[in-house]
């Protein structure tokens, strides 16, 4: 190990303070610490600090999105081969995947840290790890066939509007992955929703039924699938956003490691099955029923991307509510009307990206609430103690 | 009635190299040192300023600026040997040379339970015995012409290897007592005592005090905490808390008219030699009780791992410390330690390493483990903050300087070493308690 060190610390000499290319130091300093934590050491005050960092948090939510990225990009494969109706082997299939899918992250990684490595460069502050998780969520959570050139749009306007505007890391109202594919949704809705862009490749073919099953539902037609299939993930979507099963893997990763709100999670899921319930037996009782609203509670859990925005957006600290009171009421809110935007306006059937949005939105008034609870609690114990010495 | 307080909260850290409890007295230190930072907010005016002065033991050397009656006696008996002064002729250290025999200032011997509570006040302050007093709010030194509204002194301690105040006060019980007498004639209210609520002990015999049965890892054993569950410092209001063998001093001063400056101080840390208990006095070279070490591989730490100061072969002990800490440096590069559930030897009250799982005490270096970063995870702090306090929000408000925020977030029942565990835990690095400490010093500014 030494030498590496050794070889490295040789590397960074020109980028020591008061040297040539003092200015570029984050950007080095970013690509060393991934080899090495730096041997910084406390000054004062508490002189032990715990193992975690930063790296290692975000490092886990990637961990956490391995399983259902692999089998997202092993679906894009399966969904065109079986809508083509060819015949296809495993490795088939995953390579066909991995040859849409793979470029998608490299565009997001290449384009989402370029910019980050500029604005840590231009305001000498080291680069933030947020990135490694919003780089994997954008190419995640789109349509396998959208043109490479859109991604590196969506990611540009993601990190330049969505969070170095705000200031960077940390300081976003809105979450960098969401920002991107709301941005994508709005401003190419040919490439983001519709029959043809679900299936790799279905554009070239006619006859394809590839729509999702909410696109399905919209359109008042049968659905052609089991919930064991949306369970499992075999469905037409956005590339990981399929496998409830796989997103869970994820979600229990998220939980053990409490680097995932609980909170958040479970009350969104709670959230969007009250509202499924209420849909489910409210609107045929005053005759306002359809295929939408009668659609099963629980399959709403399962089918678009409610599990993967609830376990993977909705979790995002920063965007998310802050106090833990907050998060339960955040993400009940999240499900309660993700469901709603769904079932209400089928022409949206990303109801849930949306509602996320809102509620990153609303998050702050909602911690607001919860801080003016504690403060309310102070005021009122000194009235008493006034009332007692008076 | 006793008050019980339980607490879930919190930090526990089992660390490698806990102070065997046996006492020794620690070897002759040559100098003592009375270090004006130790009191928060003290601006010293001396009272000696020629050097080579004699002074006794006990002779006031400097009092406060703001606050004539707040003194600062010497704990020896010898010569003032340096006033060392740095940048804009700012006192860093007073150093006393100390005589082979004592001289003490004879102080005159009060019963404190039949002395009238004003003679009693001006006899501790007028003794030196005033600055072991610290105000909440603030964290500083108390006046005295304050009263405060009540008295916390906690001898549960539960920082990671903290001295334990039972085992030390156990051979000054009837100073400790004597000294808790003096207090009850100080406040409008009540003493309160906080003790280890699973021990069987004499401090739980304790007379004329309101007893706290605590149990609950770090900071259930602060006295922040524990005001905060008894007694909540409301805005406007001041009361006072003071180390548990300080209270013996005072005691002791009350029954003998001598202040000795006794300081029990234990010994710890992995990679110190002799954990053990050393008695010894107050502002005694470090070099008296521990021997000399390699400082780029070993941090002396005078104090606990949580709250203490680095010190160097050659200091002297801080005024209030009951530790002297001793701990590898961390200074050394880790590979791929941003990998999950590798470097299980680093203890982590995070989930992504299975440090938790480990039976054995830790040993621990003064690694940062990471680099300082924005806030971005939330929900950690709350985990080891037992206090009704939101500690994300508070730290923010004293970041951007929001007064009325940290008015009404609580800052008046809080003080650095309440935000140790936060520090510890979070993710970002973010040094909390010197936030803390400077939005306090905000509120003293603007609000005073």
């Amino acid at each position: 190990m030494n030498w590496i060190r050794k070889k490295i610390d040789k590397v960074k000499e020109p980028f020591q303070p008061g040297e040539k290319l003092e200015k570029f130091a984050p950007a080095v300093n970013a690509l060393d610490t991934f080899l090495f934590v730096p041997n910084d050491t406390t000054k004062k005050g508490s002189h032990i600090r715990d193992a975690v960092d930063l790296k290692r948090t975000m490092i886990t939510v990637v961990l956490a999105l391995i399983p259902a990225l692999i089998f997202g990009i092993w679906n894009a494969g399966y969904q065109h081969y079986t809508q083509l109706g060819e015949e296809f082997t495993f490795i088939d299939a995953f390579l066909h995947g991995a040859y849409k899918i793979v470029p998608m992250i490299i565009v997001s990684y290449a384009v989402g840290l370029g910019i980050e490595f500029g604005f840590a460069v231009k305001r000498g502050h080291e680069v933030n790890e947020g990135y490694l998780v919003t780089g994997l969520l954008i190419p995640m959570i789109m349509p396998v066939d959208i043109p490479l050139w859109m991604v590196a749009l969506s990611v540009a306007f993601a990190v330049l509007i969505g969070k170095e505007a705000f200031g960077g890391t940390g300081m976003n109202i809105l979450n960098p992955a969401l920002t991107a594919r709301a941005f994508a949704f709005f401003a190419y809705p040919t490439y983001m929703s519709g029959d043809k862009v679900w299936v790799s490749e279905a554009t070239e073919v006619s006859g394809i039924s590839g729509e999702t099953i909410l696109g399905t539902l919209a359109a008042g037609k049968d659905v052609a699938y089991e919930s064991a299939s949306m369970f499992s993930g075999l469905i037409p979507g956005s590339i990981s956003e399929t496998s409830t099963a796989l997103i869970l893997l994820g979600a229990l990763i998220l939980i053990f490691t409490k680097v995932g709100s609980w909170r958040i999670i479970l009350s969104g899921f709670i959230g969007a099955a009250v509202m499924g319930l209420i849909f489910n037996f409210l609107m045929p009782a005053i005759n306002l029923d359809n295929a939408l609203t009668n659609f099963p509670w629980y399959n709403h859990l399962i089918v678009g991307g409610l599990a993967f925005g609830v376990v993977f957006m909705a979790t995002d600290p920063v965007s998310a509510a802050q106090t833990m009171k907050g998060k339960w009421i955040y993400g009940f809110l999240i499900g309660f009307f993700g469901i709603m935007i769904r079932i209400f306006n089928p022409a949206y059937p990303e109801g849930i990206m949306l509602a996320i949005l809102l509620m990153n939105i609303f998050a702050p008034t909602i911690d607001h609430y919860v801080i003016q609870a504690n403060i309310k609690r102070r005021q009122k114990r000194m009235k008493v103690q006034t009332v007692k010495t008076a | 009635m006793a008050i019980n307080i339980k607490s879930k909260r919190g930090l526990k850290l089992r660390l490698k190299g806990e102070a065997e409890k046996k006492t020794s007295p620690a070897l002759k230190s040559k100098t003592y040192a009375l270090i004006p930072d130790n009191f928060h907010g003290l601006v010293p005016k001396m009272l000696i300023k020629k050097e080579g002065t004699a002074v006794k033991a006990g002779e006031p050397l400097f009092y406060s600026k703001y606050n004539d009656q707040t003194k600062v006696v010497s704990p020896v008996s010898g010569k003032l040997k340096t006033i060392e002064r740095g940048a804009r002729r700012r006192i860093l250290r007073v150093i006393i040379e100390a005589d082979d025999e004592f001289d003490y200032v004879e102080h005159d011997i009060l019963d404190p339970l039949k002395t009238d509570a004003k003679k009693l006040k001006a006899h501790i302050f007028e003794s030196g015995c005033g600055i072991f007093f610290k105000q909440r709010p603030y964290d500083i030194p108390v006046s005295a012409e304050d009263v405060p509204k009540s008295i916390h002194i906690s001898t549960y301690n539960t920082t990671p290897l903290g001295a334990d105040f039972e085992y030390i006060l156990s051979n000054k019980k009837e100073e400790f007592q004597n000294g808790i007498n003096a207090l009850t004639k100080l406040t409008e209210g009540k003493v309160f005592l906080g003790v280890d609520r699973n021990a069987q002990s004499f401090l739980h015999d304790t007379e004329n005090v309101k007893l706290v049965k605590v149990s609950g890892p770090h900071p259930a054993g602060n006295v922040g905490f524990q005001i905060q569950k008894t007694n909540p410092i409301n805005k406007g209001e001041k009361v006072w808390t003071i180390r548990p063998e300080d209270v013996a001093i005072i005691g002791e001063l009350l029954s003998t008219g001598k202040f000795n400056a006794e300081r029990t101080v234990a010994v710890c840390g992995s990679d110190a030699v002799d954990k053990q208990y050393f008695k010894t006095l107050i502002g005694a070279e470090v070099n008296s009780i521990i021997e000399e070490v390699n400082t780029s591989k070993t941090r002396i730490i005078s104090g606990d791992v949580f709250t203490g100061d680095i010190a160097q072969n050659g200091d002297h002990i801080n005024f209030f410390s009951n530790e002297i800490t001793l701990i590898p440096e961390g200074n050394q590069y880790r590979m791929f330690g941003w990998l999950p559930f590798k470097d299980n030897n680093i203890p982590s009250v995070h989930n992504t390493s299975f440090a938790k799982l480990r039976r054995k005490p830790f040993q621990v270096n003064t690694s940062l483990n990471g680099e300082e970063r924005a806030l971005v995870v939330t929900g950690e702090m709350e985990e080891v903050m037992p206090m009704d306090i939101l500690p994300m929000q508070l730290l923010k408000a004293c970041m951007t300087g929001d007064i009325d925020k940290m008015e009404n977030l609580g800052i008046y029942e809080v003080s650095p070493e309440d935000f140790a565990t936060v520090e510890y835990v979070n993710t970002s690095k973010i040094e909390a308690q010197e936030v803390i400490r400077q939005g306090l010093d905000l509120m003293i500014t603007e609000v005073g």
